[in-house]
């Protein structure tokens, strides 16, 4: 398969108008940094989802790697502390 | 009825609309999916603003006027979009080098509109402005990409941009429509946005490696209703449906 | 038990456990290829699906018609863009999917191999191809894989106008001059079999089901889809005075679902062999649109390349 006409991948990141932080919308292609974010800006903000453009090439992103076996299999679910039903609240209080 | 304001107002939005239709025929035919959205959004960009105009048109027609009565029910010389946007597409480089002459004329016109007299078309470029702002940067990045990517690329943009110089002329020949808007403080002095334009595009040609094409005749007659061949096809099938079914709507 | 038999066991209890499968977790083999060749069918599908509508957008009868159904049509772009997005998190490059595509080795959905020749056919395609194909992404939403669970999430919110959209257009013909109207039943008698083809087979002729229903990637069956669609829409023809041309279609109070008549699986697996009468016409314009935008693809890497030089050598010249 020819390269030559093959553009990289890219990670896009958006920050929304509500103020939260960049936050991973997807990938696309492009031949650089400027065209992945105007790339972007037209395929992941078409409806006004955001105000800010990360763009990082895919290549770049180095990702935790799970164990083979035991990681995937032993979620987090004993963390529970971490859980906001782990702590009791009166139901006087209402929702919090 | 003011009759150079309307029929103002319709060159501006016959450009948009003209451009947004062309533009359309792009949609599922691009180099790949990531420009095939861009264009669209620029098509969709142009026919937005060309609904704002039309529907201000109609306005100023008065009763029994519509945007679609407009756009659906002129023939090609009721038509006063400039004659360069009804040309055919060609290939990718040549609808750049179409957007980049059309787009970078676009940002200085809709610059100087924001300051017109004419509240509906000030308000109008108010919302456009932005939108042809980002025209104007998307398609001379990539005019400087393909002017500078590869010889076949440099050669074809070459081409398209020595093939439609002649079409370029005809943005910055004023008429006596032009100097009467821009005399009531509503339309813009073409005079000050030719030379505008080409100290921007020279910038952007030296950018992208290619020659500016040598001075040359101009063709012109769109703004008037003179125009090419192409139009009456685009306007067929533009128009066909509504024009068979008079009484209907959709 | 082999540690290879462990692991898929383990993998099966925690997509019971309702869990996300993610892009670096350990996975069956299978279970990668049936993803990357369902992902990938169903984003050929999206592209290809551009085709029969993006024709009609330049004859739109009216400047509003026109500027949703391009915006759709754009839409329906970023979905294809998201989806081979999805499909290269498991390890597959878009250009070989895409390559696959253009040669005729994947499939994509039949419904496309239709023509569209009239402007109802607007209407119908977003009432009824977008409605079945929303029955199914809805479901997708809550696949296992997890790139391709949020990719549906975020495609099933933008779908949501384009089934208005078809609809609104379907109602307005079906309400307008008789000519108008007729356009509509015409469009409904052309597009209610093939829509309800794009289930897929009736589920005892449906030999991959079964595994994807394991593995929850499917969660319902081609035919509980098809029912539900088929109950969705049925009020809606009637609410526009429009006939689904079906005589054996009548509502069964035991079921509480309505009976259906046979379908023509004889027409779905020859437009399937790619004797639709656009089959070859879709492919041409997928295969032109490439090759003819090869250059320009070239050429903004080649000046990604040239800038990224000139960079090394102003830094090393400073």
């Amino acid at each position: 398969m020819s390269t030559k006409d093959n553009w990289k991948i890219w990670e896009i990141f958006i920050r929304s108008r509500n103020g939260l932080s960049h936050k991973h919308v997807g990938s696309l292609h492009a031949p650089d940094a400027e065209m992945a974010i105007k790339n972007a800006r037209d395929v992941y903000t078409r409806r006004s989802e955001g105000i800010s453009i990360w763009v990082i090439p895919s290549d770049a992103v180095t990702a935790s790697s799970p164990d083979e076996s035991e990681p995937l299999f032993t979620p987090a679910d004993d963390k529970v502390y971490r859980h906001p039903t782990f702590y009791e609240i009166p139901d006087e209080i209402g929702h919090m | 009825m003011n009759k150079e304001l309307l029929e103002y107002t319709l060159r501006l939005g016959d450009n948009a609309l003209i451009l947004g239709q062309r533009l359309a025929e792009w949609c599922g035919h691009g180099p790949i999916l990531e420009q095939d959205i861009a264009l669209s959004n620029i098509a969709l960009d142009h026919l937005g603003q060309a609904r704002m105009l039309l529907n201000y048109a109609a306005e100023q027609q008065g009763e029994g006027f519509t945007e679609d009565k407009v756009a659906f029910f002129r023939d090609v010389f009721e038509y006063h979009n400039i004659l360069l946007l009804e040309l055919e597409n060609g290939d990718w480089g040549k609808t750049i080098c179409r957007q980049f002459l059309f787009d970078t004329f676009n940002y200085f016109l809709y610059t100087d509109l924001l300051q017109s007299k004419d509240e509906t078309i000030k308000s109008i470029a108010q919302k456009a402005i932005k939108e042809i702002s980002y025209h104007a940067q998307w398609s001379a990045e990539w005019l400087i990409r393909l002017g500078d990517g590869t010889e076949e690329s440099h050669t074809r943009v070459q081409n398209s941009l020595n093939e439609l110089w002649e079409w370029s002329g005809e943005m910055f020949t004023p008429d006596a429509i032009d100097e009467a808007m821009l005399e009531a403080g509503i339309g813009a002095d073409l005079n000050s946005i030719k030379e505008r334009w080409h100290a921007k595009v020279d910038q952007i040609l030296a950018m992208a490696k290619l020659e500016k094409p040598a001075e040359q005749w101009m063709q012109s007659g769109g703004k008037q209703g003179d125009h090419t061949e192409y139009l009456g096809f685009v306007l067929a099938e533009m128009q066909h449906i509504p024009r068979m079914h008079p009484e209907a709507n959709w | 038990m082999t540690k290879e038999m462990n692991l898929e066991d383990r993998f099966q209890d925690y997509v019971d456990g309702e869990n996300k499968v993610e892009p670096k977790h350990w996975m069956p083999e299978k279970y990668r290829k049936t993803l990357i060749r369902q992902i990938s069918q169903h984003a050929h599908s999206e592209v290809v699906g551009m085709l029969p509508e993006a024709n009609w957008i330049t004859r739109a009868p009216s400047l509003r018609r026109k500027i949703a159904l391009l915006a759709k049509v754009q839409d329906e772009a970023g979905h294809g863009l998201y989806l081979y997005s999805a499909a290269e998190t498991l390890g597959a490059d878009r250009q070989d999917l895409v390559a696959d595509l253009l040669s005729g080795k994947a499939k994509y959905s039949s419904i496309f191999n239709y023509p569209t020749p009239t402007w109802a056919d607007m209407g119908a395609i977003g009432w009824l191809v977008d409605g079945a194909a929303i029955a199914n992404q809805v479901m997708l939403c809550r696949t296992s894989y997890g790139p391709y669970a949020r990719a549906m999430v975020r495609i099933c919110k933008e779908e949501s106008f384009h089934q208005r959209q078809g609809y609104e257009i379907t109602m307005t013909l079906a309400k307008g001059t008789p000519a108008q109207k007729k356009l509509a039943q015409d469009a409904l008698n052309r597009w209610w079999w093939p829509s309800i083809m794009m289930f897929g087979p009736s589920d005892d002729n449906s030999p991959n089901s079964a595994q994807s229903m394991k593995w929850k990637i499917k969660r319902k069956s081609n035919d509980e889809l098809r029912q539900e669609f088929i109950d969705k829409t049925v009020p809606q023809a009637e609410y526009l005075g429009l006939t689904i041309p079906d005589p054996d279609l009548k509502w069964n109070e035991e079921t509480g679902h309505y009976n259906y008549g046979e379908i023509n699986w004889e027409e779905f697996y020859n437009v399937i062999k790619g004797n639709g009468k656009c089959n070859k016409q879709r492919l041409e314009a997928r295969n032109k649109a490439h090759d003819e935008g090869a250059w320009v693809r070239e050429a903004a890497n080649a000046y990604a390349e040239k800038q990224a030089d000139r960079k090394k050598n102003e830094t090393h010249a400073a």
